[in-house]
């Protein structure tokens, strides 16, 4: 019954959604323990991606060197900009800093096309075969992957935070900075940290996507599809974050489907996670994961 | 041996901390704390006592760095702890020294376990795992009850969240606690329970402790030396049995004595109303 295009379509949905996810998690990372909405999380994608790109074509340097050091460059660029530019913002309005990562958002994306061009560009070959078999589908190393470093990533998110001393921190001046800070925790040591690894990883996802896309401005479009992921997830869950970027994945493909096989609507594909997140936030106001605190009564 | 002994007595002749005269100054205009003056010796419980709104807990965050997250400042005096000068350092740096602050209101991480909680104390160390969790086995000694609670801290009752707020800060190993409150909106037997762990384990560990408190019958019990505060100013010092007997503390601060009822002492008490 279940015809292998659609099987195909739920397989992508998985590896596509399980990126979301982990750009999502980036996100939600920052939310929580600084509280800033980050509308710039798009392009770290764009950037990581191009600095990949540019290491691997210009100065020709083997994948792996360059997927190391576009990982070194991500991190000093997260901690710099929450350094140079988020800080100075600390205890200023929330839609004051939401305007600065719009700004961020705009400025990041103008100065790539300035130096990368507005065209894409592919990635040169790094596997030997142009696809793999799986239970019988064909797909794409690239896709693969894109599968596993998700779910490392996510693995390696979930004992940072339940065992590493940072990850506890992190936890705790997302709860309450003051108490964080009775602690001896370093307030601002955390929140560059948050930016380092947001940048970090959102950056491994913008590679593993512009492995299989090309490099593109359309890498930021997929940092939005990142805010119905999260919204559905509750915006400070991190475990929402992944649930939701399935979710939209799935969602996404399965309407790509539905289009293509009854509907031909045309563009069900890029709208259907916006109407699923308008349906789940009149059931669940907070997101599927998200928190309303404790209360002992 | 002798030796010894007379560095231990040298020692308690020059206090761990001592605050000098400090003023503080919140959002740059409301002075609080009006020239606070005080010592607690190595190895002893001080109890800093004083009404509402007394600037008790300014004084501990002065002392513990925290003013800062508040927009206070020390504006002036200073505060030395182990002859350094600390006023005004961040807090990461004074826990570092040696100070832990447990905050009023216990101020747990609702959404952790207690394990969590306790490492979090830990997290100025840097000695490796097997301390620390030889360490939460010795806060489990001292509050048995908390070793049964598996579950989030957000759940524990009033009295298991205060411990754990106590047991926290002794996993930084601090040289000093400052507690704030410990009794508040706990049980008469509860309070009776917890100033007694309290007790045993400042004795038994050499912690150093400044207890700021509103029960000052419970404080006086435990505290070798305590201190009066009104208004952002001490009004009174003196050792236990001082502040034990002293007319004006027993009026104010112990109460329920027989002869408050008589109609003398109730002229008396309005006359007393303030120290200042
Ligand atoms: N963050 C702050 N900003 C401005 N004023 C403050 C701040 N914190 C405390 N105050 C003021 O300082 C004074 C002393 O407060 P503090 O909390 O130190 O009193 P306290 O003795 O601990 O009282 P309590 O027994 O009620 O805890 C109060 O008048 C309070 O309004
Ligand atoms: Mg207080």
């Amino acid at each position: 019954m279940i015809s292998s295009l659609l099987l195909q379509l739920i397989l992508n949905g998985l590896i596509v959604g399980a990126l979301y996810g982990v750009v999502a998690m980036c996100f939600v990372l920052i939310y929580k323990s600084t509280q800033v909405v980050n509308f710039a999380q798009g392009e770290f994608l764009l950037i990581g991606a191009w600095t990949c790109w540019w290491l691997v074509t210009s100065l020709e340097l083997p994948f792996p060197a360059a997927f190391l050091l576009t990982f070194l460059f991500m991190m000093v660029f997260g901690i710099v900009l929450q350094m140079v530019v988020l800080r100075p913002l600390i205890g200023e309005p929330v839609i004051s800093v939401i305007m600065v990562t719009i700004g961020l958002s705009i400025f990041f994306q103008a100065v790539v096309k300035a130096i990368f061009g507005a065209w894409a560009q592919p990635f040169p070959e790094v596997f030997p075969v142009k696809s793999v078999d799986v239970f019988g589908l064909p797909v794409q190393p690239a896709y693969l992957m894109s599968l596993v470093v998700s779910v490392v990533i996510m693995v390696a998110f979930a004992w940072f935070f339940k065992y590493s001393r940072m990850g506890l921190a992190m936890r705790a001046t997302a709860f309450d900075q003051q108490v964080a800070q009775s602690l001896g925790i370093s307030v601002k040591g955390v929140f560059a940290l948050a930016w380092a690894i947001s940048a970090m990883v959102s950056a491994l996802a913008g590679v593993v996507v512009g492995m299989v896309n090309g490099v593109s401005s359309a890498l930021s479009f997929f940092g939005i599809k990142v805010f119905p992921a999260v919204i559905v997830g509750g915006l400070d869950s991190i475990v929402g974050a992944i649930v939701g970027g399935l979710i939209i994945g799935l969602l996404e493909n399965l309407a790509e489907y539905a289009d293509s096989q009854f509907l031909h609507l045309g563009n069900l594909y890029s709208v259907a996670p916006f109407y699923v997140l308008v349906i789940i936030l009149m059931i669940k106001p907070y997101g599927l994961f998200g928190t309303k605190r404790i209360e002992r009564v | 041996m002798a030796p010894a002994a007379a560095r231990t007595e040298t020692a308690t002749e020059t206090p761990l901390l001592s605050v000098n005269n400090i003023e503080v100054v919140y959002d740059d205009v409301i002075l609080v704390l009006r020239g606070v003056s005080l010592d607690v010796p190595t190895g002893r419980i001080v109890t800093l006592l004083g009404p509402n709104g007394a600037g008790k807990s300014t004084t501990l965050k002065a002392i513990s760095g925290l003013l800062g997250t508040e927009n206070g400042r020390v504006t002036r005096g200073s505060i030395t702890f182990r002859g350094e000068e600390i006023a005004n350092r961040p807090p990461e740096e004074i826990v570092r020294r040696g100070i832990f602050q447990v905050m009023e209101g216990r101020r747990i991480i609702e959404d952790m376990t207690v394990i969590e909680n306790l490492r979090l104390g830990a997290f100025t160390r840097r000695d490796g795992g097997a301390a620390i969790r030889a360490d939460i086995e010795q806060v489990f000694h001292y509050f048995p009850r908390l070793k049964e609670r598996t579950g989030l801290a957000g759940y524990l009752s009033g009295g298991e969240q205060q411990m754990l707020a106590i047991g926290r800060a002794m996993m930084a190993r601090p040289r000093m606690i400052l507690l704030d409150e410990p009794s508040m909106g706990l049980s008469p037997l509860l309070v009776k329970e917890t100033f007694a762990i309290i007790e045993t384990l400042c004795a038994e560990t050499g912690i150093t402790m400044l207890l700021v408190e509103q029960n000052a019958r419970m404080a006086l019990k435990i505290a070798q030396f305590g201190y009066i505060m009104e208004s952002g100013k001490i009004v009174l010092d003196g050792s236990r049995d001082d502040l034990a007997d002293n007319e004006d503390v027993k009026e104010f601060y112990l109460g329920g004595d027989r002869e408050r009822k008589s109609f003398k002492n109730l002229k008396s008490y309005k006359r007393r109303k303030r120290w200042l």
